[in-house]
């Protein structure tokens, strides 16, 4: 075989002095990148291997280990930089298209950081969390427009809706995406924190048939593992139509990936590939879209909201008008940082739109029509911190979804090879090796945190606002300032 | 240049006062004046006014237009427009006396009229949505012109100034009226538009309102949904649409709104037996966008009687008096003690608890 072009990414630099060759990062390292020399009695290295984990770095006992950038520089070129470079030595190499894992890397604008939120002075007062009662409940449904009261009684009960104590819920993420022990974590979550969480197109495995009530089952193009048992064991159903990191394109589980307790959890045959095909052959239009929506509604009695999730993309807001139209009880808005197990590189770097302003889009558009009460919005992707989640809520949203913040927290250091399936952390991977490293009950209890972290800090921004109720702040764009906007973006 | 309130937000603090006869007594506005006159302090000279239920008995059946005009254009158009709209029954200027502290005054006119039945038949309105629809539609396309009040049988008075020289230079002491509020405004800043003064009205409704809400635009935003268009940027406009809105639209007993302005806390709700939990969940759920977030106080009054207001966690002072068939209700005790010395009761309600004062033998604040 010819000579690869490809330089290493990174180099592991270890510090010899320090290395009491107690070999832990020889045995952590997935990728084979560390090697113990018998011989010489040393721990030595294939860069090449590296993905920049931090697997080895973070249980080196002696703190030995460092890993780089590769310091070595392409002749500098505006156009040809070092990344443009190496993708067509890969390509040149494999014929293949570039895959990648988690949300878009690259330095496109992100708004969030370019709005700042107000705060109370004098004229009215500010709130203090600590003294007063501060609320973050939340319900997702479709919302009559009117009520009807008589004799001091509801003359027609409400249609369902989710109950958040918190306006976060975990994004779909698959079993088979990532590990058993990560989809338990997030159930136990969700379910200590009164949030959702979501299976992904992964089916809902057995075991966690118990977090029901704090599970929304999602309906993805595959339509693997659904049947009216799992339409019913959740709280909410989600039809995916579109994810952020890869708008307009289907999903693809490798057969090796297909253990028997995913080929059981997904219904589908031991070791087969799974494939989620672009499009559901059975909606090409929005009244398709209807149909799937009111069959499923059937099949669960309506006694659960019904969810649909799009990609942030550039006629969003005519399209979610048309969801809601559709019957949907909740949109979901993917931008287009949104994380993903596996995607095109060129799709997830290049297709789809910032998820702000699809969502001020999709939200004033709703209004204009008068039917924003209909739908819940639910805005994902590239939700890094609470502030983040207050401008989104600001904006016009009612709750947010996480997806990768959730997987940082249980430990997952963005190195981007997910769809490797050699994740050193157990979270996106089946090899039970790997998977037996994330202890469900640990990653459960670093998400409530994560979360409750978030929510004091919302409480603390809100009451900033003079305001004790989430309700409050939802589409209230007076709170939010633009910094650095051109006033078209504004 | 300064902007004119509508063109920008001003924030503003202010002072409130209601007397109101339960028995459809009629009484002077002498009571009102003096009662708002002592919180001065509160206010800061940018706005007072006053609004009176009873004062029309004579015309009780057609709706009484309250009209500023800043010229003479403004007059003209509006008057096109209404006589192409309604029956004018009776027209003139609302008498004044000239008070040294008063200036810039606009025209300021008044108009008893009733909706024409061709015009009725063409837009396929009741009768009261037409109103509405016609001084919405003078309020923002005429420019120049604002309609100070058009309900029945009831009239605004306002303008720039203190409170107790607005009561004077409208004459005040010669109206007789069963509901009478007051209020005194201090904004942060106004180039002193008399359209920006309080009460702010639609129909028969009217608000007097101290605070400045912190949820105004998640408010704006919803109610706008339903057809209102909020010109004046004000909190006082946004709270009469949510009111009209639930009370006479959706039509909700008045209680029902009060649990959607001030919404009793999850704590509280908690502790609420399962078929009252349902249903204030469900007004939290459906009208979350209707919560008035952050301090106010409020004077909501209407034919019927007044509702007075807090909100949840009580932010802005209220208290609240009767005696005999009377009822008070100030920001401050004082204010009532000045007019009423010897209330039978007096007591200051909880965030969120309302005081309501019907006429007697009416059943609800609506219809």
């Amino acid at each position: 075989m010819a000579i690869s072009l490809l330089t290493p990414e990174f180099i592991i630099e270890r510090n010899d002095a320090r290395c009491i060759r107690c070999q832990v990062c020889v045995r952590q390292c997935a990728n084979l990148a560390h090697i113990y020399d018998q011989e010489e009695d040393r721990v030595l290295a294939d860069d090449s291997k590296c993905v920049n984990c931090h697997r080895c770095v973070t249980l080196c006992p002696t703190r030995a280990i460092t890993i780089r950038k590769n310091p070595l520089e392409f002749k500098e070129n505006a156009s040809w930089t070092a990344t443009a470079i190496r993708e067509i030595y890969k390509q040149a190499e494999t014929g293949g298209i570039l895959l990648t894992g988690m949300g878009n890397d690259k330095p496109y604008p992100i708004y969030w950081d370019r709005m700042l939120i107000n705060a109370s002075q004098v004229t009215n007062p500010s709130i203090d969390p600590l003294r007063e009662p501060m609320e973050l409940k939340t319900f997702l449904g479709r919302k009559p427009e009117m009520l009807k009261v008589e004799n001091g009684k509801l003359k027609e009960k409400l249609p369902p809706q989710l109950e958040l104590e918190v306006p976060i819920m975990f994004s779909a993420m698959s079993f088979g995406s990532i590990s058993f022990n990560a989809c338990q974590a997030l159930a136990m979550a969700a379910s200590e924190l009164g949030i959702m969480y979501n299976t992904g197109e992964g089916g809902l495995h057995k075991n966690l048939r118990k977090y029901g009530k704090n599970t929304i089952v999602q309906v993805a193009s595959g339509r693997f593992g659904v049947d009216p048992e799992y339409l019913n064991a959740g709280a909410a159903i989600e039809i995916k139509i579109g994810q952020g990191a890869k708008p307009g394109i289907g999903g693809h589980l490798p057969g090796e990936k297909v253990t028997a307790q995913i080929s059981q959890t997904r219904m589908i045959p031991l070791g087969s590939d799974a494939i989620s095909p672009a499009p559901h052959h059975d909606i090409y239009s929005i009244e398709d879209l209807r149909q799937l929506i009111f069959s499923l509604k059937e099949a669960t009695d309506y006694r659960k909201p019904v969810a649909v999730k799009i990609a942030a993309v550039h006629n969003v807001a005519a399209i979610c008008s048309g969801i809601a139209r559709a019957g949907a009880d909740i949109i979901v808005i993917d931008g287009f940082r949104g994380g993903t197990g596996a995607a095109p590189l060129r799709i997830r770097d290049n297709v789809g739109i910032p998820i702000e302003f699809a969502l001020a889009a999709v939200d004033t558009r709703l209004r204009q029509e008068g039917i924003r009460n209909q739908v819940s919005l639910v805005c994902a992707g590239g939700i890094r911190n609470s502030s983040d989640v207050i401008k989104a809520i600001a904006l016009g949203a009612d709750a947010v979804y996480i997806g990768q913040a959730a997987l940082i927290a249980m430990g997952c250091h963005m190195c981007q090879k997910c769809y490797t399936g050699k994740c050193n952390w157990g979270i996106a991977t089946q090899d039970p090796n790997l998977v037996k490293r994330l202890n469900p009950e640990i990653a459960a209890r670093r998400l409530v945190n994560l979360i409750k972290a978030w929510a004091h800090e919302m409480k603390e921004m809100l009451g900033g606002m003079g305001i004790n109720a989430i309700e409050s702040l939802r589409g209230n764009r007076f709170m939010l300032r633009g910094i650095g906007l051109t006033s078209r973006e504004l | 240049m300064l902007l004119r309130e509508g063109n920008i937000r001003i924030p503003a603090g202010c002072a409130i006062s209601g007397i109101m006869n339960k028995k459809g007594l009629l009484f002077s506005g002498d009571d009102i004046v003096k009662s708002i006159a002592l919180m001065h302090e509160r206010s800061n000279g940018l706005g007072g006014g006053f609004a009176a239920y009873g004062i029309y008995p004579e015309y009780k059946d057609l709706y009484a237009f309250h009209v500023f005009y800043h010229h003479s254009g403004a007059k003209e158009d509006t008057e096109t427009f209404l006589k192409k709209h309604f029956d004018i029954k009776l027209s003139g200027e609302i008498p004044t006396r000239k008070v040294p502290s008063i200036k810039d005054v606009p025209i300021i006119w008044r108009y008893f009229v009733l909706p024409r039945e061709d015009k009725l038949m063409e837009w396929g309105l009741a009768e009261e949505e037409f109103v509405v629809r016609c001084v919405m539609r003078i309020n923002s396309n005429i420019d120049g012109a604002f309609v100070v009040s058009s309900g029945k049988n009831m009239g605004v008075f306002k303008g720039v100034g203190y409170p107790e020289d607005i009561g004077e230079f409208y004459m005040l002491d010669t109206y007789k009226a069963y509901i009478w509020t007051a209020h005194g405004r201090f904004p942060t800043n106004t180039p002193g538009w008399w359209g920006g003064a309080h009460p702010f009205t639609l129909l028969d409704w009217s608000v007097v309102h101290n605070g400045e809400i912190s949820s105004y635009d998640a408010n704006r935003r919803w109610i706008e949904m339903f057809g209102y268009k909020c010109t004046l940027q004000t909190d006082t406009e946004v709270i009469t649409y949510i009111f009209d809105l639930l009370i006479r639209r959706h039509g909700l007993p008045l209680d029902i709104v009060v649990t959607a302005l001030a919404a009793p806390l999850w704590d509280e709700i908690q502790r609420m037996d399962d078929e009252r939990q349902e249903l204030v969940k469900a007004i939290r759920a459906v009208y979350g966008s209707a919560l008035i977030n952050g301090p106010f106080s409020i004077i909501l009054a209407c034919k019927n009687g007044i509702l007075a207001l807090n909100d949840r966690i009580k932010l802005r002072p209220m208290v609240a008096a009767t005696k005999g068939d009377f009822v008070f209700v100030a920001s401050e005790e004082s204010a009532i003690r000045a007019v009423c010395p010897q209330p039978d009761r007096v007591w200051a309600p909880m965030g969120g608890e309302p005081v309501i004062a019907l006429l007697e033998g009416v059943e609800d604040i609506w219809p």
